[in-house]
């Protein structure tokens, strides 16, 4: 009898908390969603460029293999690999094809190579006895590892995960704990909380993002050709916008439990969109909800900065957004607070 | 005149909490405000702290309409729950809320140490907070709330889960503090603690059902207790 009273308590908190019940079945429903599209996207077509001597019994071949192909000089298909437009140039070498390959992404470079393998395989003789394929990496090479490049993104994603997590829970904390109302009785301003909260907590995550970029780099030898100093920029950026969106969003939450909620919510989405499953094969007003994702850009940046060793330029941007981002979600913790003292 | 309330009201969410409310209360006297659980005390000391504004009707501290950030410096305000920092010692703790007074260097170091003395704490103030009793947390509670000697002094049920030693502990402390010129407000839901308020206004659902000295509400009602008092002023008239 207690037992049963005891199921009975339970089942009845369980629909009087009507979020953690819609969200125990939405949830999983929701990730499930996204990984559907995700994974179910079709397979991916390549997008190549190439020179005016290519001949056009290849061509044929290459389309036939469903790759895109366009005509372009040697200049602009370098500037077009360079923005990641295309993913290869093929360019005639005398009896030779010489292909160019962006390269960061290693999936999308097999596929290249199968492509063009399979498409030199249809050509008919003395072509094919006599064509030989080069291969040229313009950024990576062959040796690189998938993990190289997902490595970057994981060690975005991991900073803002554990960020989000800590922040929201510690400021949930201070109002669960009554210490955030005391802290409003005095004459303590509400932006004055929010800063304190963020330079505290800052100085903290820039010790967790520099001791986990190390770890990658060094430990784990991740792929690294631009500077550490900009991985530090990035990493710093990424943790100081999860850290002012989970003490954002602590506000909404009444218990540690409800703030684990927001992570298949406000997480695990901006995975999928960070760029560690290839979006080209999304639908393009699906892939555009990316643009909402401050991971989205911190990966971006740290792909540039780790794969392709680029410097401030192609950066600049991506450390912009991310610093709108977080000062968005700061005046927006101010307004929150708004809940608990007007003043 | 130290605090003014004048037809005050309350709502949370188109539910009304407090209904005209009007009170004074005189500079240097300990008030009380007695009524069960859920009558509307915290709230009406959260507004004329500050930290809650009133729907309806004006509240004054010390000449100020609230809230006031200015004001709120020179008010104490102690919390029912204890709001200190559990990973914190003692002194750790203090030191946060004189800082945040914008106390600083020797003066605030005489006040932690002055404050902790008052308290009895003294000998304590090393140890982190999850290691003190219940009584301990409320006692460093009051000692926070008095670190910048505020004029004003809420205390929303300072007593509340102490044992009778330490509760006649308190008030003695209270009793000294309001000769120092110290204006002290108390809510409590224990009768006999409402005996030592020099004044007294009695809430029921949120409304206002009484006020005066402990011995004027009771010969007004011929009761012999307080309890009785309260009784005939919320059943018995309403």
């Amino acid at each position: 009898m207690r037992i049963q009273a005891i199921v009975v308590r339970i089942i009845r908190q369980f629909f009087r908390d009507k979020r953690t019940l819609a969200l125990m079945i939405v949830a999983p429903m929701f990730v499930l969603f996204l990984m559907d599209l995700v994974f179910n996207g079709e397979t991916y077509e390549p997008h190549m460029a190439i020179d005016s001597n290519v001949p056009q019994q290849l061509i044929d071949a290459l389309k036939e293999a469903d790759a895109h192909v366009a005509t372009m000089t040697k200049t602009n298909a370098l500037t077009a690999l360079d923005e990641q437009q295309i993913d290869a140039f093929i360019e005639m070498d005398k009896a030779s094809l010489r292909l160019t390959l962006e390269g960061s992404d290693p999936s999308v470079s097999k596929q290249v190579l199968m492509t063009v393998q399979k498409a030199a395989q249809t050509l008919m003789p003395p072509m094919k006895q006599t064509l030989t394929i080069d291969t040229v990496y313009m950024y990576g090479s062959e040796h690189m590892a998938l993990f190289d490049n997902f490595g970057p993104v994981l060690i975005g994603f991991f900073i803002f995960f554990f960020v989000f997590l800590i922040a929201g829970v510690s400021f949930l904390r201070e109002r669960t704990s009554g210490t955030l109302e005391r802290l409003l009785a005095t004459p303590l301003k509400r932006w004055e909380i929010v800063i304190g909260y963020v330079i505290g907590f800052g100085i903290f995550t820039t010790i967790q993002a520099s001791l986990i970029s190390w770890f990658a780099i060094h430990v784990l030898n991740m792929m690294m050709e631009g500077s550490f100093g900009y991985v530090l920029l990035i990493t710093f950026l990424l943790a100081m916008t999860a850290l002012t969106l989970g003490t954002l969003l602590s506000a909404f939450a009444n218990n540690e439990l409800q703030m684990i909620q927001f992570i298949p919510l406000v997480v695990v989405p901006q995975v999928f969109f960070s760029g560690l499953f290839n979006l080209d094969t999304m639908e393009p007003w699906l892939r555009s909800i990316g643009v909402a994702m401050p991971l989205y850009y911190g990966a971006d940046a740290l792909r540039e900065i780790m794969i392709r060793g680029k410097g401030w330029e192609a950066i600049s941007f991506d450390v912009y957004v991310l610093v709108g981002f977080s000062l968005l979600f700061m005046v927006l913790n101010v307004l929150a607070l708004k809940k608990y003292r007007k003043l | 005149m130290v605090i003014q309330l004048q037809h005050v009201y309350k709502q949370f969410h188109k539910k009304e909490v407090i209904h005209d409310v009007s009170l004074t209360v005189n500079e240097g006297e300990i008030f009380g405000m007695l009524g069960p659980s859920g009558a509307g005390k915290t709230t009406i000391v959260k507004m004329i702290a500050g930290i809650d504004t009133a729907t309806k009707g004006e509240i004054h501290v010390l000449g100020v309409r609230m809230p006031n950030l200015q004001t709120m410096a020179r008010i104490g305000f102690m919390a029912q729950s204890d709001a200190l920092y559990g990973e914190l010692t003692a002194l750790e703790n203090l030191d946060f809320f004189a800082s945040i007074y914008g106390l600083k260097g020797k003066k605030k170091k005489q006040r932690i140490d002055e404050v902790l003395e008052l308290v009895n704490l003294t000998d304590d103030r090393k140890k982190a907070i999850h290691q003190f009793s219940g009584g301990m947390k409320r006692r460093l509670s009051l000692a926070a709330s008095l670190l910048h000697e505020p004029e004003v002094l809420i205390l929303d049920e300072p007593t509340v889960g102490i044992d009778p030693l330490l509760r006649q502990a308190i008030w003695e402390e209270l009793e000294r503090i309001r000769q120092k010129g110290t204006t002290i407000v108390v809510t409590t839901h224990v009768m006999d603690e409402a005996e030592k308020c020099m004044r007294l206004a009695m809430i029921r659902n949120g409304q206002l059902i009484a006020i005066g000295s402990p011995e004027q509400l009771k010969k007004q009602t011929n009761a012999l207790t307080l309890e009785q008092a309260f009784l005939q002023f919320g059943g018995v008239q309403a």
